[in-house]
């Protein structure tokens, strides 16, 4: 979706700011936060993709305005009312107040923390060869899927370099919508920046993105 | 007492904090009664997040790179396994690529989508890096945002920034500093900021360890 996330590029939001030995929480709330987003995943709740696109579909003045943590805390309670695991209700009562569905993989348990730890892996067989080699000259398809996609808009239709082949991996644009792991092969692609930003563009830079072979055609 | 004035007014005494608080609360006991999750095992996630995941795991992964030429030629070849093998981030499951700067190639990372970052190495992301300014700016302004970290990066240095909009995990290693010939591995560790990287910083010089 072309959301306010999608932020590479925009002009306006001024320099940025370091804190000197930041925390690796500021509040206890945001490591509480972090942990169930971590464990409604691992349980079968909601795939990360899942996740990452609740997040994105927030209302543009919310997100901006919104802490990080706080961001996933609304996302996660929305996400989760969507999937009727729980209900308003209950949030307002601060308790469940009948029985949701079970979930894939049950309980988020002590076991389960070893697990989230190593971060899954999301290498599939591939279902066809690639289409692309190292070296190849590929464009970026013009999408503009409403849905959850990980091409960002300022490398959409430009001309770039296969620089590395990733192997075959979930397709975020599907699994995000619940429509399975559809793999896809995944490549390393590097642009000029002038090609991306313009004549005026400093000559010494260049940006690469992963890119999903949906979103790549032969240039 | 216009609607914008209130919420500034509540921003100002910090129940922003105490709501969040409550709200995170009434969400977690929801989840522990519906049989979700057990406190405990997101009480150790929380703590290992804060207590044994950090950038210390990525200084010794470049101490090590700087120090050792096997292991340095290995850590650019695949990542993932000369990582895994220090005992960070475990094999197959992550896709961890080293960037290696030297006097004329300067990488730096971001995600512009969200926040993804090499966990298993340099623990959770500052706030920076997820931060508006920083996704916006890396990719088409990457000298001004060197600038707001203090860095004014060579003309010809080329700067090569990557966008981690999916699978892979990106480690800087920053150019060993002059003066550190024969130092430990450990003692180069000091020398390697979490800034360092990310590509948003150098390594520390000799004189400025304390």
């Amino acid at each position: 979706m072309n959301g306010v996330h999608d932020m590479g590029g925009m002009d306006g939001f001024g320099r940025v700011e370091v804190e000197q030995n930041e925390p690796a929480f500021h509040h206890e709330w945001e490591g509480r936060v972090m942990a169930m987003v971590r464990a409604m995943g691992a349980n079968g709740g909601m795939n990360i993709d899942a996740q990452r696109f609740s997040r994105e579909s927030l209302p543009p003045a919310v997100y901006l305005a919104s802490s990080y943590y706080k961001k996933w805390f609304l996302a996660l309670e929305q996400s989760m009312i969507d999937r009727d695991m729980i209900a308003s209700d209950e949030i307002a009562a601060g308790h469940s107040l009948r029985q949701s569905p079970p979930l894939k993989r049950g309980t988020f348990s002590m076991d389960d923390v070893k697990r989230v730890m190593v971060r899954g892996s999301f290498g599939r067989e591939p279902q066809a060869a690639a289409a692309f080699a190292i070296g190849d000259q590929v464009r970026t398809k013009n999408i503009n899927p409403v849905t959850h996609t990980r091409l960002p808009r300022y490398a959409r239709g430009h001309t770039g370099v296969i620089e590395r082949i990733n192997g075959c991996h979930v397709f975020p644009d599907s699994n995000a919508q619940g429509k399975g792991d559809n793999p896809q092969w995944l490549y390393t692609v590097v642009f000029s920046g002038r090609d991306l930003w313009g004549a005026d563009t400093d000559p010494s830079l260049k940006v690469s993105i992963e890119a999903f072979e949906p979103y790549l055609e032969r240039a | 007492m216009t609607h914008d004035h209130h919420e500034h007014h509540h921003h100002e005494h910090g129940s922003e904090l105490s709501e969040m608080q409550l709200r995170t609360r009434a969400l977690e006991s929801i989840l522990l009664e519906k049989g979700y999750i057990e406190p405990a095992a997101l009480d150790e996630l929380v703590e290992t997040y804060e207590k044994r995941i950090g950038p210390r795991n990525g200084a010794q992964v470049v101490a090590k790179a700087w120090a050792d030429p096997e292991f340095r030629k290995w850590l650019f070849m695949d990542g993932t396994a000369a990582v895994g093998s220090l005992g960070f981030g475990g094999r197959s499951a992550n896709h961890l690529v080293a960037l290696e700067n030297t006097p004329t190639v300067h990488n730096m990372v971001v995600c512009t989508l969200c926040s993804c970052y090499p966990w298993a190495v340099l623990g959770l992301p500052p706030l920076w890096y997820k931060s508006a300014p920083y996704r916006s700016r890396a990719v088409s302004d990457p000298r001004g945002v060197l600038r707001d970290f203090g860095i004014e990066m060579p003309k010809d240095t080329e700067i090569r920034i990557w966008d981690s909009t999916a699978e892979l995990r990106y480690l800087v290693v920053p150019m060993r500093p002059e003066g550190t010939e024969g130092w430990s591995e450990e003692k180069l560790a000091d020398l390697v900021t979490r800034d360092s990287m990310i590509g948003t910083g150098l390594a520390k010089r000799p004189e400025e360890l304390k």
